[in-house]
């Protein structure tokens, strides 16, 4: 019973996809819509299915489907495991995923492939399903490359303008070196241990450590680690995701804000038994994390697409997470990633409401005074802002303050750094509710008169996102810690509550005045000097840098994308002519020889009845004779 | 009753044949007459046939005169299939000289 | 010399001299009856090898079977004229070298290959009577026999397919 319950929550929405694929376009858009939007509803419902009974008995639920792989020692199932992470991740992934599913219904309804929208949308919620419920790194690793398969569709889901195709090629590449290393670890593993299903990995890494395996478990560490930062978008590896906008903005909430991204994150806590023992890829986690916090936040400082400012918030957040892995508290930083999909998801709706209210329009410069128009858009990305923030007592705050204080316990100047990090996100936040809700509408007259509020189905999801960014601070607040008690089973108790004494206090209250400065800093700017930000030549200096995100993607251009492209272009003029040449002068040769003994062979019978008998002769003579 | 070989001499059986299968490779070769080529043929059958008996006599052995039953059976069904061959070509050509048959040639 | 000695030398005297006026001759029914001849000694051998059932079935196919089929096919293309034009001559004169060379190379490897001194054996048993020939032929080699019919029937098959006249139009 519970197998074929938890087949049906995997399979439902590849139930969906092959639906809307294969009969997607003879149905109506509001038909394929529903059904995409339903499977997903199936699978959230027996998420909780799963969620209530596993709080009953507390009891993991792991079942194989299949025999996968068997070579020498090594033994593969095709396996399930609903244990507490799993579970937890199914649930923020189908039911924002349903969430979102309902606004594309309302959002994409303009749009003549609709249905491949939903298509590849239930896809991606299969897979990412697939990912979260794996048994091992190998049936993870489908799910894996499969988001980034559905990424990449639907990044170019426009796909008749060559610069999205370029965005997604781009994330897809970049995700492709990240899961080469995510590869080489699970390569490392299955090598040193014969097995790779979680299950059993825990005791075969500690036991490996104990006979001086370290070193292999450092590397493996290393590797998979660098397939989370293609993922989760970590440095080196970030600059697909604020590309990665170009697709529709459901997409940017589902895919590059809440469920994919946070794949990296879920699987170093998978396997946080193997980085608890390798202290040293954790400091690489941490400090990488931190940086990455940081000039994200300092690219999104002047941003003017709203889209590319949420982007870069995103991959800030996400640094903020990976510093909680880093310092080994899995639980906070799953926290985080709970709370973060919840407003960032919003966020992005709300984005996704206001460009669909000024018809596609994502330029910052040409918005301004929507609060009137659009109330519960704003509303809704009010709370979210403020949670972002880490203003009391929305859910940011809460999951924000566990970071910092962990890095303040930990190590002063990741504090310090993550603490800068949190007062830019409090600035560009408010920077870009400014420009967007406040003051008067600076957009053309025709926009002017058009601007109305969304349908309901947009500002539904928004209104239930906005709710739980509220109140989704409330599963672990410092006093009463039930995800910390819940996650105890996987993270095998080792974090360590925070005692609120006075540290802690303080700590809470520093991290609300950074946000409040932040805020008051936004709003001397924006509100009281009126500042509206440059057109793009316009911008000199430092900032004119920062604009353009530090020119790192044009700092791969040179060192990596030129390199290859000239010796592509040698191999191409130079070296394959000369290989030919090489190649063909063996043909002529062989062309030659044979044009001259075609001449021998002129159909005469008489001929070869000589040549044959002569033959012969020669033979015997050889065989019977010469020797 | 005694070997015969005593009185003759193997040698001068094979003398005998290898002279009779010159003569048939020299015929194969010397004419353009379809029919007189298998004509050679069966000389230079025969010859061996001739060998196998000697040597059957030779190894006071039966096994050498079995396979020149099967070397007659052989060259009856060769002959019956060649004949064939020669007269369907006869029909469509109007002759039979071997060195008309070049459409062989590449 | 004894008596077998000479029918020995004029047998195989005729043999040779048959076999090549078969060759030499222009007529192709001159050739088929020197052949004819030619068979008939070579009959002659394997009586005097006292092989008498082998020197009946050797007449009856090849003589009587093969011969007739020969002259048959002979008539019907009506080639009973000397109208055979010759090779030219430098394939004639290849012809020759090559029957003199592969004679001499055949005679060379048999006085190379270790001489036969003294009697021969005589086992004294029957080796070739139609019994014993009968019991080897369908006990040991009842394959290969049985094979043999097959291949007849397939050679008659394949014959007339190919002596039948093609209807027009097909």
């Amino acid at each position: 019973m519970e197998m074929n319950l938890a087949i049906l929550l995997l399979l439902s929405p590849f139930v969906g996809f092959l639906f809307n694929v294969f009969f997607g376009k003879k149905v109506s858009k509001g038909f394929s819509g529903t059904i995409g939007t339903l499977t997903v509803v199936v699978s959230f419902l027996l998420s909780v299915c799963f969620f209530a009974q596993l709080n009953q008995n507390g009891k993991a639920f792991e079942f194989s489907l299949f025999d996968w792989i068997q070579v020498g020692n090594f033994k593969l199932n095709f396996g399930i495991l609903l244990d507490q992470l799993s579970i937890l991740w199914l649930l923020f992934v189908t039911g924002i995923g349903s969430l979102i599913h309902l606004y594309s219904i309302s959002y994409m309804h303009d749009d003549e492939n609709m249905h491949k929208f939903f298509a590849y949308l239930n896809l991606f919620v299969f897979f990412m399903i697939t990912l979260v419920v794996g048994s091992n790194l190998l049936v993870m690793f489908i799910g894996w490359e499969g988001v980034g398969l559905c990424s990449y569709l639907l990044i170019g889901f426009w796909y008749k303008n060559q610069d999205y195709n370029d965005a997604a090629k781009k994330a897809f590449i970049m995700n492709r070196v990240g899961d080469l290393g995510l590869l080489i670890g699970i390569f490392i593993l299955a090598i040193n241990l014969d097995t790779i299903n979680f299950t059993d990995l825990n005791a075969g890494v500690v036991a490996l450590n104990k006979t001086g395996g370290n070193q292999a478990l450092q590397w493996a560490a290393l590797c998979l680690f660098i397939g989370a930062t293609g993922k989760s978008a970590q440095i080196p590896l970030y600059t697909w995701l604020p590309d990665a906008m170009a697709g529709p903005t459901p997409v940017s909430a589902l895919i590059h804000a809440a469920t994919m991204v946070t794949a990296g994150i879920f699987m170093v806590t998978r396997m946080n038994f193997l980085f608890d023992l390798t202290p040293n890829v954790q400091h690489v986690i941490a400090i990488i994390g931190t940086i990455t916090a940081l000039v994200a936040a300092a690219i999104g400082l002047l941003q003017n697409d709203i889209k590319k400012v949420l982007a870069y918030s995103t991959v800030s957040q996400l640094g903020l997470m990976f510093l909680a892995l880093g310092l080994g508290a899995y639980n906070v930083a799953v926290f985080h990633v709970i709370t973060h999909a919840f407003f960032k998801a919003c966020l992005f709706l709300g984005s996704g409401s206001v460009i669909h209210g000024l018809h596609g329009e994502q330029d910052m410069r040409k918005m301004g005074g929507l609060r009137k128009a659009m109330p519960i858009t704003f509303w809704t990305m009010m709370i979210s802002t403020l949670a972002i923030a880490g203003i009391f007592p929305f859910a940011g705050f809460w999951s924000k303050d566990e970071i910092l204080m962990t890095a303040f316990h930990e190590n002063k100047t990741l504090w310090i750094v993550a603490s800068i990090a949190s007062i830019m996100t409090a600035f560009y936040m408010f920077r870009l509710m400014y420009l967007t809700f406040f003051r008067e509408f600076r957009g053309t007259e025709e926009q002017k008169n058009h601007l109305h509020e969304s349908p309901s189905l947009i500002t539904i999801p928004l209104v239930i996102l906005a709710v739980l960014a509220t109140i989704g601070g409330a599963i672990n607040l410092p006093g009463s810690t039930w995800l910390n008690h819940y996650l105890e089973p996987i993270l095998a108790g080792k974090h360590e509550e925070h005692h609120l004494g006075s540290t802690e206090y303080m700590l809470m209250g520093i991290a609300l005045v950074g946000a409040i400065i932040g805020i008051v800093l936004a709003y001397s700017k924006y509100i009281k000097q009126a500042f509206v930000p440059k057109t793009d030549n316009e911008i000199v200096g430092f900032s004119k840098t920062i604009y353009n995100k530090f020119y790192v993607d044009e700092l791969y251009t040179a060192t990596i994308v030129k390199p290859i492209n000239a010796l592509s272009n040698f191999f191409r003029t130079t070296l394959e002519p000369a290989l030919s040449k090489v190649v063909f002068s063996f043909g002529s040769v062989a062309y030659g020889l044979s044009s001259q003994g075609r001449k021998l062979q002129n159909g005469n019978i008489g001929l070869y009845l000589f040549v044959f008998v002569i033959g012969i002769c020669a033979i015997i003579t050889y065989l019977f004779i010469a020797q | 009753m005694g070997n015969i070989l005593n009185e003759i001499g193997i040698e001068n059986y094979i003398f005998l044949s290898v002279l009779l299968f010159c003569i048939g490779v020299f015929g194969v070769l010397y004419r353009r007459n379809a029919i007189i080529v298998f004509m050679s043929i069966e000389i230079m059958l025969n010859a061996v046939n001739l060998l196998f008996v000697a040597f059957s006599t030779y190894h006071q052995d039966a096994e050498g005169q079995v396979f020149v039953f099967f070397s007659m059976a052989v060259a009856a069904a060769e002959v019956a299939v060649g004949l064939a061959i020669l007269v369907s070509v006869f029909r469509n050509l109007g002759s039979i000289d071997i060195d008309n048959l070049k459409n062989l040639k590449g | 010399m004894s008596p077998i000695l000479i029918t020995f030398y004029f047998l195989a005297a005729i043999t040779l001299a048959t076999a090549f006026l078969t060759i030499y001759s222009k007529n192709p029914i001159h050739s088929a009856i020197y052949l004819i001849i030619c068979f008939f000694s070579i009959g002659g051998h394997y009586l005097l090898f006292n092989a008498q059932f082998l020197a009946i079935v050797h007449i009856i196919v090849y003589a009587g079977a093969i011969m007739v089929l020969m002259l048959f096919t002979i008539m019907l293309m009506n080639l009973n004229k000397e109208d055979e034009v010759h090779k030219p001559r430098i394939t004639r004169l290849g012809a020759i070298v090559v029957f003199v060379v592969m004679s001499i190379v055949l005679v060379t490897i048999f006085i190379n290959s270790k001489t036969i001194v003294g009697e021969y054996d005589t086992s004294g048993e029957d080796f070739q009577s139609i019994k014993k020939l009968g019991n080897v032929l369908l006990n040991e080699y009842m394959v290969p026999f049985e094979y043999a019919s097959v291949l007849l029937l397939v050679a008659m098959i394949g014959t007339v397919l190919l002596s039948k006249k093609e209807k027009p139009g097909k």
